[in-house]
């Protein structure tokens, strides 16, 4: 179905240089692939990212373009997202830069619902600066800032997400295309906050957590059973890791956004609001200070 | 009743209120306040206060006038008493002829305390005002009743006043508070003589606000769209005043986790289109001045306000101080195009605060605002504010392209301004980097490096600044061309540097005044050329290193000859800065002004 689809819109006219195999290039063709499904214009697309590898991908991606700061890319997008809700706003980034650096972004966003998709491209590992550990980096792994192996406990993003009370939670795998494509596709049309963590494996500074060792262990909890409404349940699949891993939707459910309870937004997107006051708004501010 | 001068006159009465926080001493000053703006006086209301919600020293300075009051003044003729800490701290400085007003059923007064000439005012407030109300707080409105007769103010104010406040909560509420007001106001005068003042009363009803609200009010008026905050004291009444209101205008008021997320969510919403706005003081500031500087080089608007307190590191979170100047030019890393304003009094709070939005859509650049505690938190009797002078300039935008070949964002025009597409127009999509980028937007910081291209776009966003600085209106002495002295300043210094030249004037004293409000891009020449015409130069400000004096050191090469710096936390005082305008023209040898 995919190859009939018109994704050429989403690219840019600047080619990836992400090292050759390198799990992002999956991550960025499905997010093409969702948003020609979808069928938006590009015009109406904001992707933002922070800084890292992964946090490239809107200059290669055809639509409008955020490349913030090191973990402030959240934060951005839910200014931009607030500043004008018709805007379609997917935030694009790496582990280091939201679980690490912008792990409190992360999870107030979470909180707030805002109508926005989070993508993070999770290899375990700094791939930018050359192979440090990161927060999700497992236990006991060499990197070169652990040479005896890393001794803090890795985060587990999709236990974060469902605690921190994300209404979309979502796990895709860089080398299971149509899937994360299809998770894509789900978390931009949910309404509400949406995250969306991808094994991408970095093929240059990763040798443990590779495309062979995720294709061993990867299943999709849509084809085992799973309920997306149970959240215990979501949690406990969400433990699983040595022997099986889960993909899919961990969990989604509906509740009101942040946009929908602000009565700041009755009168319009914020950015297409016309300035001003009229003079009998301008008097009975005035007239409230005396 | 002009301080210390013992003379009475109605010109200008300070009234101290003074106790622990929560004993409910801003509402005794607000009403008092209030019923005097109503009445066509002027007030200033400066809070002394500490960063606890109950217990400690609390005490607010009231200066009422039939003129412009400029400033809290330095000694009180009134004061109200809600405790014994107050009446020892305080009552030894009342001027002569003052008053001296508490609850004598509650506080034992020591002898001595109170100096010959002043008026002890002891009220049996607990059984006055237990015919009212259980709330101790009722005390204080049988203190402010007596007040008002001892003052010789007419009570219907104050009655006007209570109304008004209480009127949402009952007639109950209200004929209780108005009830022990009045009973306040027949114990003195039944009991004692009042101070006789006669006041100017015109009638003329004006705004009563502080310098946040003006800040908030402008941001409103100016078409703000969002404003995110992380609470911080003195920048949180901006917060406090535009969360109900500002979604009543359309207005996004987001709290946020910290001041980094405060700063990038207004630099997002600035981006795509919105205007926006940030505040918070220098530990806040000093958070978010990674994401001040992806504001430039993305180019969003984007305003930022920082209402300073005493620093370094939580240093004195309710005192006031000016010692964020190099803060503000120095945020961030790298060299980049931005506004520093430092509006000098409540009006320009508001005035220069919908200049900023402007300034911050034309140059597409981040707009700092410099105010400090004094500025945002002090309340002040202004006249009304024109909103018809406000215009609203959005800069050049491209809301429908059809140029010759591709959109460039980045465009490098001889103004160094760019035309401005926000996110959601067609045919101009483009990536907005944190890199050094190409006017199209691409990318050139690591493995497209092209030097030239770098200076380029560097040269182009520095170029906006020249342009800025042909378009800012210039500074201008205020007072007599010729004086003998010119008092510099900037910021929340304008009041009691006003006061003080005002007070000289009487004694036939003729002093000038430069107040520098377009802090930066720095406007060299001009200021050279007055500082070169001025005869003897002292500049007063709220720091320890002044850093004013030293900007204008490094911008013109000029040294300022004299100096007054106040560190300690409190407000400079008219008679003060008096003492040292005395001082420095009294001195025969004058240091050169030149001194490089």
């Amino acid at each position: 179905m995919a190859e009939t689809l018109e994704i050429s819109k989403f690219k840019s006219k600047i080619a990836p240089d992400w090292c050759p195999g390198c799990g992002d290039f999956g991550v960025l063709s499905a997010l093409q692939k969702a948003c020609a499904n979808l069928n938006v214009e590009t015009k109406d697309v904001l992707v933002v990212s922070g800084i890292g590898c992964s946090s490239n991908l809107p200059g290669f991606f055809g639509s409008y373009g955020m490349h913030t700061l090191h973990g402030r890319a959240v934060a951005v997008a839910e200014g931009a997202k607030l500043g004008n809700p018709d805007l379609t706003v997917v935030v694009t980034g790496g582990d280091g830069d939201g679980y690490g650096i912008g792990i409190g972004h992360f999870i107030h966003a979470m909180r707030r619902n805002i109508n926005m998709t989070y993508i993070v491209m999770n290899n375990q590992i700094y791939g930018l600066t050359t192979g440090q550990c990161s927060p999700t980096t497992e236990l006991h792994t060499q990197t070169k800032s652990t040479p005896e192996g890393s001794i803090e406990v890795p985060i587990n993003p999709i236990q974060l997400a469902l605690v921190s009370g994300a209404t979309f939670v979502a796990r895709g795998f860089s080398g299971s295309q149509d899937l994360l494509s299809d998770l894509m596709m789900k978390a931009i049309k949910h309404k509400g906050f949406s995250i969306v963590d991808v094994f991408s494996p970095c093929v240059t500074y990763n040798k443990k957590n590779t495309y062979p060792w995720f294709r061993e262990r990867v299943y999709n909890l849509q084809e085992d059973h799973h309920d997306t409404s149970d959240w215990n349940s979501a949690m406990k699949r969400s433990q699983e890791w040595d022997t099986r891993i889960a993909t899919g939707i961990f969990y989604q459910t509906d509740a009101p956004t942040y946009e929908e309870q602000d009565p700041a937004f009755k009168f319009g997107a914020p950015a297409k609001q016309k300035l001003g006051l009229n003079a009998e708004d301008a008097k009975a501010l005035v007239e409230n200070f005396k | 009743m002009e301080s210390q001068s013992g003379s009475v006159s109605p010109r200008k009465v300070t009234v101290w209120i003074g106790g622990a926080a929560g004993d409910g001493i801003a509402s005794v000053a607000e009403t008092l306040a209030k019923a005097c703006a109503r009445t066509g006086l002027y007030a200033f209301a400066y809070n002394s206060y500490q960063s606890l919600i109950r217990g400690g020293h609390v005490y607010m300075q009231i200066r009422i006038g039939s003129k412009k009051v400029w400033s809290q003044g330095d000694f009180s003729d009134f004061l109200i008493a809600l405790n014994t800490d107050t009446l020892q701290r305080h009552a030894k400085d009342v001027s002569p002829g003052g008053v001296v007003i508490y609850n004598k059923e509650k506080i034992k007064l020591e002898p001595g305390l109170i100096k010959p000439g002043v008026t002890d005012c002891g009220l049996p407030s607990s059984t006055i005002a237990n015919k009212f109300g259980k709330s101790a707080i009722m005390q204080n409105t049988v203190a402010l009743g007596a007040l008002s007769y001892l003052m010789n103010f007419p009570f219907e104010p104050i009655q006007d006043v209570l109304t008004s406040t209480f009127k949402r909560k009952g007639d109950v509420v209200v004929n209780a508070n108005v009830g022990a007001a009045k009973a306040g106001y027949d114990y003195a005068k039944e009991n004692f003589k009042a101070v006789p003042l006669t006041w100017q009363f015109t009638h003329k009803k004006r705004m009563f606000l502080t310098g946040n609200q003006a800040v908030a009010l402008g941001a409103v008026a100016a078409g703000c769209k969002f404003y995110s905050a992380y609470p911080m004291t003195p920048a949180t009444g901006i917060l406090h005043w535009l969360a109900p209101k500002g979604p009543k205008y359309g207005m996004v008021v987001k709290q946020c986790e910290d001041e980094i997320a405060a700063m990038n969510m207004a630099v997002g919403a600035g981006h795509v289109g919105a205007r926006a706005m940030t505040g918070t003081s220098g530990g806040g500031f000093a958070l978010m001045t990674e994401a001040i500087g992806l504001a430039a080089m993305i180019e969003a608007p984007v305003v930022v306000v920082n209402c300073q307190r005493g620093g370094p590191s939580t240093g004195l979170p309710t005192k006031t101080e000016q010692a964020d100047l190099f803060q503000a030019l120095g945020a961030s890393q790298g060299d980049y195009p931005k506004f520093v304003l430092a509006p000098a009094n409540i009006e320009d709070a508001f005035y220069m605060t919908t200049e900023a939005f402007n300034l911050a859509e034309i140059y597409q650049c981040p707009v700092i605002i410099l105010s400090d505690l004094l500025l945002a938190e002090h309340f002040e009797t202004v006249d009304d504010f024109d909103f018809s002078k406000i215009k609203i300039d959005r800069g050049e935008m491209v809301t429908n392209y059809s140029g010759n070949g591709e959109y460039k964002r980045y465009l490098s025009t001889p103004s160094g301004i760019s035309p401005r597409a926000v996110p959601g127009t067609a045919n101009t999509v483009y990536v907005a980097g944190s890199d050094e980028h190409d006017e199209d937007g691409t990318l050139i910081s690591d493995v497209f490096t092209d030097p030239e291209k770098r200076v380029v776009m560097m040269e182009k966003r520095m170029r906006k600044m020249t342009t800025a600085l042909k378009n800012l209106p210039e500074p201008q002495i205020i007072g007599p061309e010729n004086a003998e002295l010119t008092l510099i300043g900037w910021g929340s210094t304008y009041y009691v540097i006003r006061d003080a030249v005002r007070m000289l004037e009487k004694e036939g004293m003729h002093v000038n005044h430069l107040h520098i409000k377009y802090v930066w891009p720095f406007q060299s020449k001009a200021i050279s050329k007055i500082l070169k015409s001025c005869k003897k130069t002292l500049i007063i400000e709220n720091n320890f290193t002044g850093q004013m004096e030293r900007l204008i050191r490094q911008e013109t090469g000029l040294s300022i000859q004299h100096n007054l710096r106040k560190y300690d936390g409190e407000p400079l005082g008219p008679i003060q800065v008096c003492k040292k305008i005395k001082e420095v023209l009294s001195e025969k040898k004058v240091a050169e002004l030149v001194a490089h």
